[in-house]
């Protein structure tokens, strides 16, 4: 009953009364394919089944609109989409090297303040590209204030050239350079805390998004498009090959990241945090441990060192959970796993606090 | 305008008669005076470009890429360690033949650390594809700096125009510099076919299989050959405009009936024009100043070295465990040349040893000594015996 009070205050509030769900008429388009929505990254490319990185880059895209220009570090998105006749950007896009990504943007951008255009310049890069290699090209991209938006897709790992270990990889997580075996329990140090880094450059707005939540990633794709100035948005982007688990899970992983608190969803303003996605329902690190096979040796009953593992990963997930508040009110019936996930980090997110 | 300007502050004056969109540089001995002189002209309103201050070299060429790839007339300028750093973004710039120009204030690659000339710099990114032309003096530096905003375009091949660190960049000379209407009409508004353009979206760098990577070094090696052709043509054009030329791809002067000739590139061969002129006893040389670099003139070389008995090549780099850069490739192209001339390489000026105008005898005299050592002007007695 609470429920459908709830219900019934938020409907009110929002206006959203959900109509009854109509099968189109045969030769009539459905809402989906109705809808008017520019696809600046075409399907038909040669991403993996289930791949995190393709499905966060074409919800960017859509949102970013076609008045954009993109600078593409080296990986997977760049190898998936342009393979040589073809490409499946509709937007004019460049790759040029692993590490240059945002200082290839910069240029692009100070072209078009020389030509007097507003064309809005977007640099994509991986985890590698990013924490990694082009660590130094984005910090400079991000202090000369270029009017820029840096996205980087956060898979975790090096997949394009076979899931190697990178500065973003979680603590504890196989890759082909962090094994486990009988020294070692996968990756030794920490997963980077990037966005407090992004955070120092005092910038006018970063954020942590994932594809679990494409209303959320899209709000803070738009949010940052508005904005004349450098922005950063990480993607969280699950990948199957890489983090191995079921193609068809992608959605799944991504949104247990988020609900155990090792990917917290924040908005940083300035430096400051200004706003978080609070996880209703809090679920222990095993949940998103358990569907991935680069965990699966910390899933071993009996083994002290994999308990020793987990219990590091929980403390991590709490310790985050406990400096952005992340912890909510417990279940809300707007809010269920499964069903739509309209509303969330919008303005009801921030109520829950 | 006739002004007595350093070397730098001329090359900033010049590229700001080219009206560049972009300029990004990060800085670096003796490049430095070029790209101050070039903020000063952005602070005081005399040069309106983006003007790009980035964190690395390597940024510098990253940002001039994505400029010029966006339809930007983008500049750089570096030397040494810079050009080292810049050195995969060099290879990727020419790969995607981007159209821009970067001056080199050549100077010697670490370690040991030097700050002062040579050409190791440029030579170590010789086969990045880019344009390299060498200039002799500052005139030159200036008039080829405008000549190569006009020939990249032309090409779509990215232009080094390289100038010896100190010798030239901290000289200060009588310069001629053209007056803006003369660069306007030399030079056409900057255009790139394939910019990127939100009205027509393309893809530019992607992902080569094997079946077509062949092609595109092929055309690269070919627009190259063209280029020749086009560094020669835009040099007339500036004597048209100027009445000054910077001898196309090399010219040839002194005694064109000697016997032997000499080789160099860049600021020794004015040493060697004026080493010719004091020591006449030393006998006479045909001097060949090599402008072009990249693309090789092996033509023009071949004719320009016509009946010598004797070639002395200068080179101010050298590629260790094989010799002179400049003295290998030169006697490749005269490998099939009948009654070719003997080759004498010598480097020189390493690291910025002072190279003499008496260089001009030594090398007259090492012409007859069959065990003249490579780097001419190295003191063995400097040196531990087991390192000579």
């Amino acid at each position: 009953m609470q429920d459908q009070a709830r219900l019934a205050e938020l409907r009110q509030k929002f206006g959203r009364e959900p109509a009854a769900p109509t099968e189109p008429r045969p030769g009539e388009r459905t809402p989906r394919e109705a809808q008017p929505r520019f696809r600046g990254l075409e399907s038909g490319h040669r991403a993996c089944q289930g791949c995190g990185e393709a499905l966060a880059a074409r919800l960017v895209m859509e949102s970013a609109g076609p008045d954009v220009m993109v600078a593409n570090a080296t990986g997977c998105l760049e190898v998936f989409t342009t393979p040589w006749p073809q490409s499946a950007w509709r937007v004019p896009w460049i790759h040029s090297l692993f590490e240059n990504s945002a200082a290839v943007a910069s240029g692009m951008e100070a072209a078009m303040k020389a030509k007097g255009k507003n064309t809005k310049v977007l640099a994509f890069g991986g985890d590698g590209g990013t924490y990694d290699i082009g660590f130094q090209a984005l910090s400079g991209m991000l202090e000369r204030y270029h009017n820029i938006l840096y996205v980087c897709y956060d898979n975790e790992a090096y997949m394009n050239t076979g899931i190697q270990r990178s500065s973003s990889t979680p603590h504890a997580a196989t890759t082909t350079t962090s094994p486990a075996g009988k020294e070692r329990m996968g990756k030794r140090h920490l997963k980077k805390d990037l966005l407090s880094i992004i955070a120092a450059h005092h910038i006018p707005y970063a954020a942590s998004a994932s594809v679990a939540y494409p209303q959320d990633l899209q709000r803070k794709v738009r949010y940052a498009m508005g904005i004349d100035g450098p922005t950063f948005l990480v993607v969280h982007s699950p990948c199957p090959l890489g983090w191995r688990h079921a193609s068809a899970l992608t959605i799944e992983v991504a949104r247990k990241a988020v609900e155990c608190g090792l990917f917290p969803l924040v908005e940083l303003e300035r430096g400051a945090v200004t706003n978080i996605m609070p996880i209703r329902q809090v679920r222990p690190v095993t949940d998103y441990l358990k569907l991935q096979g680069r965990f699966a040796h910390l899933t071993r009953d009996g083994d002290p060192r994999a308990q020793e593992e987990r219990d590091h990963l929980q403390a991590l997930a709490d310790y985050n959970i406990q400096v952005f508040g992340l912890a909510g009110d417990g279940d809300d019936p707007a809010d269920t796993a499964g069903v739509t996930t309209v509303g969330r980090g919008g303005p009801l997110a921030g109520r829950a606090s | 305008m006739r002004d007595a300007l350093e070397g730098s502050q001329a090359i900033a004056r010049a590229v700001s008669l080219c009206k560049p969109d972009v300029v990004a540089a990060y800085p670096i001995t003796p490049q430095t005076h070029i790209v101050e002189n070039l903020s000063k002209l952005v602070a005081e309103g005399d040069l309106h470009t983006e003007f790009v201050s980035v964190e690395s070299e390597f940024s510098a060429a990253s940002v001039v890429l994505g400029a010029a790839a966006a339809g930007a007339r983008a500049y750089t300028a570096t030397a040494s360690q810079g050009v080292l750093l810049m050195a995969e973004v060099l290879f990727n710039i020419a790969g995607m033949r981007i159209p821009l120009v970067m001056t080199v204030a050549n100077r010697a690659v670490s370690a040991p650390l030097s700050i002062w000339n040579d050409h190791g710099d440029s030579m170590a990114v010789r086969d990045s594809g880019w344009i390299q032309l060498h200039a002799a003096d500052n005139q030159e530096a200036v008039d080829t700096t405008i000549q190569a905003f006009r020939i990249t375009q032309e090409t779509e091949l990215p232009v080094m125009v390289c100038m010896d660190g100190f010798i030239l960049t901290h000289t200060m000379e009588v310069i001629d510099l053209p007056d803006q209407a003369t660069v306007d009409a030399f030079l056409p508004p900057f255009e790139f076919a394939r910019k990127l353009d939100p009205q027509d979206p393309k893809s530019l760098g992607t992902l080569v299989d094997p079946g077509f990577f062949a092609e595109v070094r092929h055309s690269h090696h070919a627009a190259m050959a063209k280029a020749l052709s086009v560094i020669a043509d835009t040099d007339s054009a500036w004597e048209s405009a100027t009445g000054r030329a910077c001898g196309g791809l090399l010219t040839v002067e002194g005694d064109k009936d000697a016997a032997v000739g000499i080789v160099a590139m860049g600021s020794t061969t004015g040493t060697l024009r004026a080493g010719m002129a004091h020591h006449p006893d030393a006998g006479p040389a045909r001097l060949i100043k090599l402008r072009s670099f990249r693309p090789f003139p092996a033509q023009a070389l071949i004719e320009a070295t016509d009946g010598l008995d004797h070639l002395i090549v200068i080179d101010r780099a050298i590629s260790p465990g094989l010799g002179g850069i400049l003295g290998t490739e030169i006697a490749a192209a005269l490998a099939d040349v009948p009654n070719a001339p003997k080759i004498h390489n010598h480097a020189l000026g390493l690291g910025g040893r002072d190279i003499p105008e008496t260089i001009y005898a030594d090398l007259m005299a090492a012409v007859t000594d069959p065990d003249a050592p490579l780097v001419f002007d190295a003191d063995m007695a400097k040196l531990a015996p087991e390192d000579r």
